[in-house]
């Protein structure tokens, strides 16, 4: 390995090719890049910049040719582990890497601890890091409510907190507004300052930050273009802009059609305005997010708005939309209040939400087809328009590719063409723009322009592009919930005597943020001089040593985050410690295999003393349930079939007078064989009454009992009452410690392969073994509360004794809840989506768990299939263990083969769990 | 019309969107054969397989005779095992009953002596623990009859006869019972977790929202989702009935066809409306994970399918009628085994559609809210 200081190239990668499916993302790139310098990667949409980074930082698995990182093999696992603390790689998407229910210092404490720092340490990390990015008033807060830019700070300080070599950065600043922005370039600017070593590798949309990079890789469809300086790329291309650079770089056909978009001057129309809003105010508890906000906007105007992240843009929009009602003031549409419910008008505004608005699993295609159908296009116009809109947006080459599959760019190509569909006459747009490429933004310009003035379309959209926000006729700047200015952009610049719309913009927002909270502490624009480190972090930080293989710390780092997520989660906690207890409850007294209250009638064609006397018998006892009598054949079949009757008993005509004259009369009974459990056991019944009946009979003739060949001596061990409970309630602990533990694990990987924080764990030095039992701790440990529960309640409430080895019993429930949370974890290895994951592990727990395990039917007695099912799954083996101590009287000598047997189960649960974990993204 | 439409189209990007999760395919396929084929083949709750040991201190004709006499349907063929290793079998759960012939069996019979027949019974299975006994009893009995001397008159024939008819399922074959309730269980879990997880899934994407804003209502969305959920496990469960439960199972349906697919329809309405209603109340899929879950356990356990529910206590009997399953699982025994015209099951079917009603009012007014706390 090679020391960072004297390598000149950070990275050299050779050849590499990447795809998924079909579609090519790299395309044989062979690259140098230099090392100790900020290396921006520029290029249109889904050309490959994300995937590479991916690779770079060693998440995404390598299809083909030879990347070298930070002088060693990236695709060599045991490399990739030994060099992992020297990298950092924050991916894209708004806090995307976050735990939203984690406050930001706990957020940051993780990712310290996950790299092995001592408390001293992290607690000096952390507040220098803190510091520098002035999140140290909000360190309380949990990530899920910073605004855009905090969160990307915050995933900043994460990323930085193990002092990497090497910096990831895939498109850091889209959707984070113009001063968080300078305040997050001028933090990497300090930080390498401090660091020089240090690489930084950043792919980025914004134009105007590429030129503050060293050095640039342009990129387009899977190929290196160009690379070079800003200046260089300028130069090369005799032009005075990165942008136009780029443009000019491009290849003739991915530039085709593209010209500067040309704005034509705005000419008012008549009629009333086309939004319009009085005191606009929308308080969430104590929060004001939207305070007292005034517009008037004509109709075919082009109106932006520019606002900090957080500052109310999308809480207006959703008040102008009908979907939030406003807590104070009230919204216009073309002079019609907004509500909520009113369809009609809908029809008449286009929204795009930041929050994507597609269906993933949909095609292109099929997205835009979807939604011309929802708005009642008839089908040959609405296919014309969909063709149309594929044409315009420049969506033809992926009009059949899967929404899930688009890079982010054309994702939200695809959401405008869905917003304008139905060609509305107000559009609201949040954010269209974020992480579109300066092409295909351009394209969209000249759309909405065509719009608007040709078609009279009001548009109304938010953006942090501030050559986007110059096009607007009239914008307005908001922070806070309130409107700090608006007009025509060019007046705004001129009014604060500013020499841009940025410089403008920013100047507006600096005054209002000091005047709103003047606050001790630092202020982004003071020096930030951090204390020097502690001795002892100096020295820890001064090598990257190699991290050891298995680390307890790392362990606890996964198993605390996990449990702070479960404390903050109420309702889940709630759920989780208290269903079990109801449900036990329910079970206890609901599941019984004591049949009674059987309801039957009788069928007397005698009516005479002894046919009441034989019918006499069925009185009286718990067992049955007597409903009127029946008088014909074809009324006992009815009310057999229409469920009134368990059983019909049919005394036949001339019954006394075939009794006295010993020609033994028969009896009919007919049994509903429905429920053929119930059945066999009301059959019992009869017989017995039908004996009993007999005796009495014999008694009164004076005859002698009948002569039997042997005596029978019964004799039910363990539970001579025969009382359900007994074998039920060690049962139900059984089925409720299978069903509810693993049910309760198995979202735990899933959810994050969905959220996207899995690539934290990619990207961390920690093998999956440490990954997996950090994550199964805290729910094992909710799962042990829950068994001591349901122990407490057969105990106390059932009063069900423990006879046998208590020890016996812990032993047992402990191994049996590791191997029930090991399979709900199992499930959420294996699962890709959350759907499935809950789906599987409520369908797969309970065949085997009611079915195979003895609880109902004796394990002894399966065979085929059934048997295996049974012997594969834990909930067999805790059957017998919970059955055995509770009813049967055993201890350890007689039940060891179980717990052997769940020992092993959780061994098998456990390597096949860490074989399907991936390390790297496919 | 415009409703229908959109209700129509919204549906079919539902079975798009379930069509592309091969995971989930393969569970319905798995719940509807291998979960209903195994369970009604093996797991039957009575006494059938039952396993025995015999423990011959005899060896003779007659004891032999016994051994021979414990077969299947009921029993498994009885093994030997030595006096000494009664205890350790049973404690282990080897097996479910021992039968203990003393010495000198064949002898004692000849000589009308009554020896003791020991059955000794494992009493926590109580599936058959029960009347497992007494069939042994019986068969023993029966068994020995022709190795008696006795000097007593052999019993005469009883005073008065019985002759039970078991309607509906003549030999009483409990796998019947379990593949329809297997067949009830999997429409239950389907239903619930499609919907309810499609719900979720669309608001953890943002998509409600989206949806909020396009000319629908709320009532569109949810229809959507109840009607191609509930088709595709309509589908699937027909599939079910015919292929497995009819097909490999041979279970004879004795019932109407058109008005067990009508009672589906109602069923998979209410509880495809339960799946929907238990999204709204939680915030996230891990809770709702742990929410349907315990509701889907006791709708499987309690509604009758699994044990009696006459058996079970008045007020849990009570509750158990706000649960549409209960009405379901009644209504599937009496139109499919019990050949039930609609004259009988009609309440039933009134009640999963009030239930299923309910339901449907209390999620359309939660729909609003739960946009709220997307924000």
């Amino acid at each position: 390995m090679t020391d960072a200081g004297d390598d000149p190239w950070v990275a050299r990668i050779r050849g590499v090719s990447h795809r998924y499916g079909k579609a090519i993302a790299l395309d044989g790139v062979t690259l140098d890049v230099p090392a100790r310098k900020m290396i921006g990667m520029i290029g249109p949409d889904g050309v490959g910049k994300s995937t590479l980074l991916g690779i770079l930082a060693g998440v995404r698995r390598m299809q083909e040719g030879e990347v070298e990182v930070l002088g060693g093999n990236i695709d060599d696992a045991k490399f990739r582990n030994s060099v992992a603390s020297r990298i950092a790689y924050l991916p894209q998407g708004l806090g995307k890497n976050l735990y939203p229910t984690l406050s930001i210092t706990e957020n940051a404490d993780f990712f310290g601890r996950l790299f092995g720092q001592s408390a001293e340490e992290r607690a000096w990390r952390i507040d220098d890091l803190f510091r520098s990015t002035d999140l140290t008033q909000f360190r309380n807060r949990p990530a899920g409510k910073l605004s855009g830019g905090m969160k990307q700070k915050l995933g900043l300080c994460c990323s930085l907190i193990h002092d990497p070599d090497l910096l990831i950065l895939d498109e850091p600043t889209t959707g984070v507004d113009p001063l968080a922005r300078r305040q997050f370039w001028d933090l990497i600017d300090r930080i390498r300052e401090r660091r020089p070593e240090m690489s930084v590798l950043v792919a980025t949309a914004y134009m105007d930050e590429a030129e503050r990079f060293d050095w640039l890789v342009a990129m387009n469809a899977g190929k290196v273009l160009d690379t070079g300086t800003p200046q260089e790329l300028r130069e090369k291309n005799g032009v005075d802009t990165l942008e136009k650079a780029f443009i000019r770089m491009l290849p003739e056909e991915a530039r085709a059609g593209h010209r500067e978009p040309v704005i034509t001057p705005y000419v008012p129309s008549e009629g009333p305005p086309a939004i319009e809003s009085h005191g606009l105010t929308q308080k969430f508890g104590a929060f004001t997010a939207v305070d007292h906000v005034n517009f008037r906007i004509e109709r075919g105007e082009i109106f932006g708005f520019l606002g900090s992240n957080g500052c109310g843009k999308t809480t207006t929009m959703k008040m102008l939309t009908g979907l939030l009602p406003p807590t104070e003031g009230e919204a216009l549409l073309f002079g019609e209040p907004v509500k909520g419910g009113d369809v009609e008008a809908r029809r008449r505004v286009g929204f795009m939400s930041q929050a994507f608005s597609l269906y993933t699993e949909l095609t292109v295609r099929q997205n835009l087809m979807l939604h011309a159908r929802l708005f009642d296009l008839p089908e040959d116009k609405g296919k014309a328009r969909v063709e149309e809109l594929i044409k315009d947006f420049g969506l033809e080459a992926e009009a059949d590719t899967l929404a899930e599959a688009l890079p982010l760019g054309i994702r939200q190509r695809l959401s405008l063409a869905v917003a304008v569909l139905h060609e509305p006459e107000v559009l609201i747009l949040d954010e269209p723009t974020s992480g579109v490429d300066p092409v295909a933004r351009d394209g969209f310009w000249e759309l909405l322009i065509r719009l608007s003035r040709e078609k009279g379309v009001t548009i109304f959209l938010s953006t942090h592009f501030m050559n986007e926000a110059e096009r607007c006729d009239r914008m307005s700047m908001m922070h806070a919930g309130k409107v700090l200015a608006q007009g025509p952009p060019a007046e705004l610049v001129k009014e604060r005597g500013a020499k841009t719309l940025e410089e403008a913009f920013i100047g507006y927002l600096e005054e209002a943020a000091a005047a709103q909270a003047p606050r001790a502490g630092t202020t982004s624009d003071e020096p930030v001089v951090p204390p020097p480190p502690p001795e002892a972090v100096a020295a820890e930080s001064a090598a990257h040593a190699a991290p050891s293989r298995f680390s307890l710390g790392r362990i606890w780092a996964f198993a605390r985050r996990e449990t702070i997520e479960l404390r903050h989660d109420r309702v889940r906690l709630l759920f989780a410690l208290l269903g079990p207890l109801l449900l036990m409850i329910v079970f206890g007294y609901g599941i019984t295999l004591d049949v009674d209250n059987l309801t039957y009638a009788v069928l007397d064609y005698d009516q005479t003393t002894a046919s009441r006397d034989y019918a006499d018998g069925f009185r009286g006892s718990k067992y049955y349930d007597e409903r009127p009598p029946i008088t014909s054949y074809a009324e006992l079949d009815r009310r057999l079939r229409n469920g009134e009757l368990r059983f019909a008993i049919e005394i036949p005509p001339r019954f006394e007078d075939d009794l006295v004259r010993g020609r033994q009369p028969t009896i009919g009974a007919y049994i509903d064989g429905a429920n053929p459990f119930r059945a066999e056991t009301a059959r019992d019944y009869v017989n017995a009454t039908h004996q009993r009946y007999l005796t009495v009979l014999r008694d009164e003739k004076g005859l002698p009992p009948a002569a039997q060949p042997v005596i029978i001596d019964n004799r039910a061990l363990y539970n001579q009452a025969f009382l359900s409970l007994y074998a039920l309630v060690p049962g139900d602990i059984m089925l409720l410690l299978i069903l509810i533990p693993s049910m309760l694990t198995a979202l735990a990987v899933v959810r994050e392969k969905e959220l996207g924080s899995i690539a934290n764990f990619y990207a961390a030095p920690a093998s999956k073994a440490e990954f997996l039992i950090g994550k199964q701790l805290p729910y094992l440990a909710v799962a042990l509360i829950q068994f001591a529960s349901l122990l407490l309640l057969a105990v106390f409430l059932f009063q069900v004794p423990i006879k046998g080895s208590f020890l016996t019993l812990l032993l047992g429930g402990v191994l049996f809840v590791m191997a029930s949370t090991g399979f709900g974890q199992l499930i959420s290895v294996f699962s890709a989506t959350q759907s499935a994951a809950i789906f599987a592990a409520a369908i797969i727990t309970i065949l085997p768990a009611v079915q195979f395990s003895g609880m109902f039917v004796p394990v002894s007695s399966l065979s085929g299939a059934a048997a295996i099912g049974g012997r594969i799954f834990p909930s067999t083996y805790f059957q017998a263990i919970s059955v055995g101590t509770f009813t049967k009287a055993l201890g350890i000598d007689a039940l060891w083969p179980q717990l052997v047997s769940l020992a092993v189960i959780i061994l098998v649960y456990f390597t096949l769990s860490v074989l399907l974990l991936k390390k790297q993204e496919a | 019309m415009k409703n229908l439409r959109h209700i129509f189209y919204l549906g079919l990007k539902e079975m798009v969107s379930l069509a592309r999760d091969p995971v989930m395919l393969f569970l319905i396929v798995y719940a509807f054969t291998f979960a209903v084929i195994t369970p009604s083949k093996s797991s039957v709750m009575d006494v059938r397989n039952a396993s025995v040991a015999v423990v011959d201190e005899d060896q003779s004709e007659a004891s032999r005779a016994v051994i021979e006499a414990l077969r299947p349907p009921e029993f498994r063929p009885a093994k030997e095992i030595p006096f000494s290793d009664i205890n350790r079998v049973l404690d282990r759960g080897k097996y479910t009953f021992v039968v203990d012939i003393p010495p000198d069996f064949q002898a004692d019979l000849a000589r009308d002596a009554e020896p003791t027949v020991q059955i000794v019974t494992d009493a926590t299975a109580m599936s058959q623990a029960g009347r497992g006994g007494g069939y042994i009893a019986e068969i023993v009995k029966n068994t020995v009859e022709p190795f008696w001397r006795g000097q007593g008159e052999p019993e005469a024939k009883p005073l008065v006869g019985l002759e039970t008819r078991p309607r509906f399922n003549p030999n009483l074959e409990q796998g019947w019972f379990v593949a329809i309730n297997q067949v009830i269980n999997n429409i239950t879990v389907l239903a619930i977790f499609l919907t309810g997880a499609a719900v979720l899934r669309e608001r953890e994407h943002g998509n409600i929202e989206h949806l909020l804003v396009m000319p629908l209502r709320p009532f569109e969305l949810m229809f959507a989702k109840v009607w191609a959920n509930g088709l595709v496990v309509v589908a699937a469960a027909m599939a079910s009935l015919f292929l497995v439960v009819q097909g490999v199972l041979r279970v004879p349906i004795a019932g109407s066809i058109p008005l067990f697919l009508l009672g589906l329809c109602i069923y998979l309405f209410s509880v495809t409306a339960l799946g929907i209603m238990l999204a709204t109340l939680v915030g996230s899929m891990p809770q709702f994970g742990l929410l349907a879950f315990p509701v889907f356990i006791v709708m499987n356990l309690l509604s009758g399918g699994q044990t009696p529910l006459e058996s079970m206590p008045l007020v849990l009997q009570k509750a158990m009628q706000f649960v549409p399953s209960t009405h379901f699982v009644s209504f599937s025994q009496a139109v499919l085994f019990r050949n039930a015209d609609i004259t009988m099951v009609w309440p039933d079917m009134l009640k999963m559609f009030a239930i299923g009603s309910v339901y449907t009012v209390v999620t359309l007014s939660r729909f609003r809210k739960m946009l709220a706390a997307v924000q």
